[in-house]
């Protein structure tokens, strides 16, 4: 770093993650996002905010809202539509010691800022020879937004995160939101946080101090013997609700994880669950072919052969262009349906 | 040394108030810079420097000349042609050709290669291998000086940066970006593009518009611009001392109203693109007719014959010295350590190395960078 600024030392990340509790306040994803923002620039004056509409317009999805009245112009910064322009400024900043935050209003756009968050950020320190690495968290919507057709709704984690040098989190819910996102913020490399448009509204007990989610630590969502369910970000969700539907109507008991991180990947909590199930589902909202889920079921036969049943099985999203029409859409994710069956395939029942 | 045909304008300009010993050193420079190019040449004939290798050989006074307007801790940065502006911004010379050789005591630890010579103690932010690429980060630099200042306040000190491109990366989406959001953000950012006059082998005029008058560009996001040299690939030679006069007050602008800036800065190359170029684009008659024009050569005239502070025994001394460090750099090179796999390949890849982060290998820290 070449700025003296003293910064004030980084919180401990000591795997104590508060459990969500009843007496907490229940509030939006949005607004989870917005306090692990708020809380580190208050901290430290090192991070800064920059995108497209997060100022003056509060953000496109009120991530920031009211940030800009706290924080001031200098620090919640407008950028005019300029991704590869303004993901390259953030990474200048950050190799000089700052601590930029970069809100892409959705993933899909940081495909024209590729090479910059794909060639300068993840290698600047392996191809300084350790001089100068980039403290950086680039976040912003993932995944299908709700009809927004086939350039808008793309999910990034099956491309990007083929890329060593950088750490990829996806929250599922508010509360991992806030805590993901605080651990991004204070990690000293190049950090994707991938939300989802459609969870932006989704409400939990958040707790108003701020807490650090380590990385790389799945989180058990139900305990079950049958077989492993495994997901992250948003078809967390649809995974919860087929996991329901299966124990209810069909007396299947699922294990079933929140990875939480991609990279990290916890493959060793995936294992320990197998060594109980011996079959797993993978349920991932991006493409089939090289995606995470390929990834997960890779390390799975790689390193837990012996304790298959039955072949991995993934459920990915359909492998086509993101289509607009409504029922076309639907057909096209990863749904509860779909996770139902899956998992009732791998027990023949 | 070919002796210049034309005498060198007298210097009016703010180089006529620096002493004597300041022209010495950028006569050093560039001999330097000239002399560890003709080496690398000859290693990477001897497949001891792999991968693309871009010369600076011509151009020399370019990265001299700016750098010779910057204070020591403005940023700077450049593209993947950085020889040169690693050496005048003062990394070693050893530590430079290692880099290319491989080596764990280069300045990436022979992890970047010639395209990518970081140097932190000497703000050297990259050689960058993209095309443009750099543009964005050399904003973002310029940012964060400025955000140093005002929103950290620990410092009062303005800074600027320099951020190098050559002719070819004006088309670039990048630096356009980069154009626009530098002015719109006042950021201290001043690019430099060292137009040689070729992006690879193609000329000029044929790959961008409004070729004859760059300055219209950088007008068009409210940048002021400068020419520098141009008409050196017709008559004048590439002038150190008008680099310097022309740009020191046009960076202590830049720097006083925290404004970007444009340099049109007009240059050759002797050599080709890279070390694989068989320069079919152009005549032997057009590079020799530069090289009558040599900028160094020019240099060592006016300090022997204008300021008479350099005789022809100092200039032979000079240049003997300037073989020695760079046989000496060759030598240090030669005979450092190639990279251990374990650790070097697995180390740096982040910061703060976490288990599980690749299916294949724990990351590492590896061996601390001999430059910092």
């Amino acid at each position: 770093m070449t700025i003296t600024y003293e910064a004030p030392p980084a919180p401990t990340i000591d795997g104590a993650d508060l459990p969500p509790r009843e007496g907490d306040r229940v509030i939006q994803f949005r607004e989870a996002l917005r306090e692990a923002m708020s809380h580190e620039m208050r901290r430290d004056k090192r991070f800064f905010l920059l995108g497209e509409e997060v100022a003056e317009y509060n953000g496109a999805y009120k991530i920031s809202q009211g940030m800009l009245d706290e924080f001031g112009d200098k620090r919640i910064i407008d950028t005019p539509i300029s991704e590869n322009g303004f993901a390259g400024l953030a990474i200048g900043a950050a190799m000089y010691g700052l601590r930029p935050i970069v809100e892409f209003m959705s993933w899909s756009f940081s495909l024209v800022a590729a090479d910059q968050i794909l060639n300068n950020a993840p290698k600047m320190l392996y191809m300084s020879g350790g001089q100068w690495g980039c403290p950086i968290v680039f976040r912003g919507n993932d995944g299908a937004g709700g009809q927004l057709g086939s350039t808008h709704s793309w999910c990034v984690e099956g491309l990007f995160a083929n890329v060593p040098g950088l750490k990829m989190a996806i929250p599922s819910n508010p509360y991992d939101a806030k805590g993901l996102l605080a651990t991004s913020l204070v990690d000293d490399d190049p950090v994707f946080f991938l939300e989802s448009e459609r969870m932006l509204s989704d409400k939990a007990h958040v707790p108003e101090e701020q807490y650090y989610i380590p990385f790389g630590q799945a989180r058990k969502i139900r305990e079950g013997d049958d077989c492993t369910l495994i997901s992250f970000g948003r078809p967390v969700n649809f995974c919860i609700e087929a996991a329901e539907t299966l124990a209810n109507d069909h007396d299947v008991h699922v294990d079933l994880l929140d990875m939480r991180t991609i990279r990290p990947l916890d493959i060793d909590s995936i294992l320990a669950s197998l060594a109980r199930t011996n079959r797993i589902v993978v349920v991932d909202q991006s493409w089939p072919f090289g995606s995470v889920a390929s990834e997960v079921c890779t390390q799975v036969v790689e390193r837990g052969f012996d304790l298959l049943d039955h072949q991995p099985v993934r459920v990915n999203t359909e492998d086509v262009p993101t289509p607009y029409a409504k029922e076309l859409e639907a057909a096209y994710l990863p749904n509860p349906g779909r996770i139902v069956d899956a998992v009732r395939d791998t027990l023949g029942v | 040394m070919a002796q210049p045909q034309t005498a060198a304008p007298a210097s009016r300009g703010p180089s006529a108030k620096l002493p004597d010993e300041r022209l010495r050193s950028w006569l050093v420079d560039m001999l330097l810079i000239r002399e560890f190019e003709v080496r690398c040449a000859q290693a990477y004939q001897q497949a001891k420097i792999g991968g693309f290798c871009h010369l600076y050989i011509g151009q020399e006074a370019c990265a001299v000349g700016t750098i010779a307007t910057t204070n020591h801790d403005d940023p700077i940065i450049t593209a993947y042609r950085d020889h040169g502006h690693a050496l005048a911004r003062g990394m070693d010379p050893g530590a430079c050709m290692a880099e290319m050789f491989g080596r764990t005591t280069g300045c990436a630890k022979g992890k970047g290669g010639s395209m990518h010579m970081f140097d932190k103690p000497n703000h050297l932010y990259g050689g960058h291998g993209i095309v443009g690429a750099q543009t964005p980060l050399g904003l973002g630099l310029a940012f964060a000086t400025k955000y140093e200042r005002e929103v950290l306040e620990t410092t009062d000190k303005k800074r600027v940066c320099l951020c190098y491109l050559g002719d070819g990366a004006l088309n670039q989406g990048a630096f356009h970006e980069a154009q626009n959001l530098a002015g719109l953000l006042d950021t201290p950012v001043i690019y430099i593009v060292e137009n040689n006059g070729y992006s690879m082998g193609t000329h000029i005029e044929r790959g961008t518009t409004m070729a004859h008058n760059l300055a219209a560009k950088a007008a068009g996001y409210g940048i002021e611009a400068l020419t520098i040299g141009k008409g050196i690939r017709g008559a004048k030679a590439l002038d150190i001392l008008e680099i310097y006069d022309q740009l020191k007050p046009f960076v202590d602008e830049c720097r006083e109203k925290s404004r970007p800036g444009f340099v049109d800065l007009h240059t050759y190359r002797y050599q080709g693109h890279s070390m694989s170029d068989p320069q079919k684009y152009r005549s032997k008659d057009e590079v020799e007719s530069i090289k009558d024009r040599d900028s160094i050569a020019m240099l060592a005239a006016h300090l022997m014959n204008e300021r008479e502070c350099l005789t022809e025994d100092d200039y032979k001394a000079m240049q003997d010295d300037v073989k020695a460090r760079v046989r000496e750099a060759v030598k240090f090179a030669e005979e450092s350590p190639i990279p251990e796999v374990e650790p070097e390949l697995y180390a740096d890849v982040y910061a703060n190395p976490q288990k599980n982060l690749s299916p294949i290998r724990d990351y590492t820290q590896g061996a601390k960078n001999p430059l910092l």
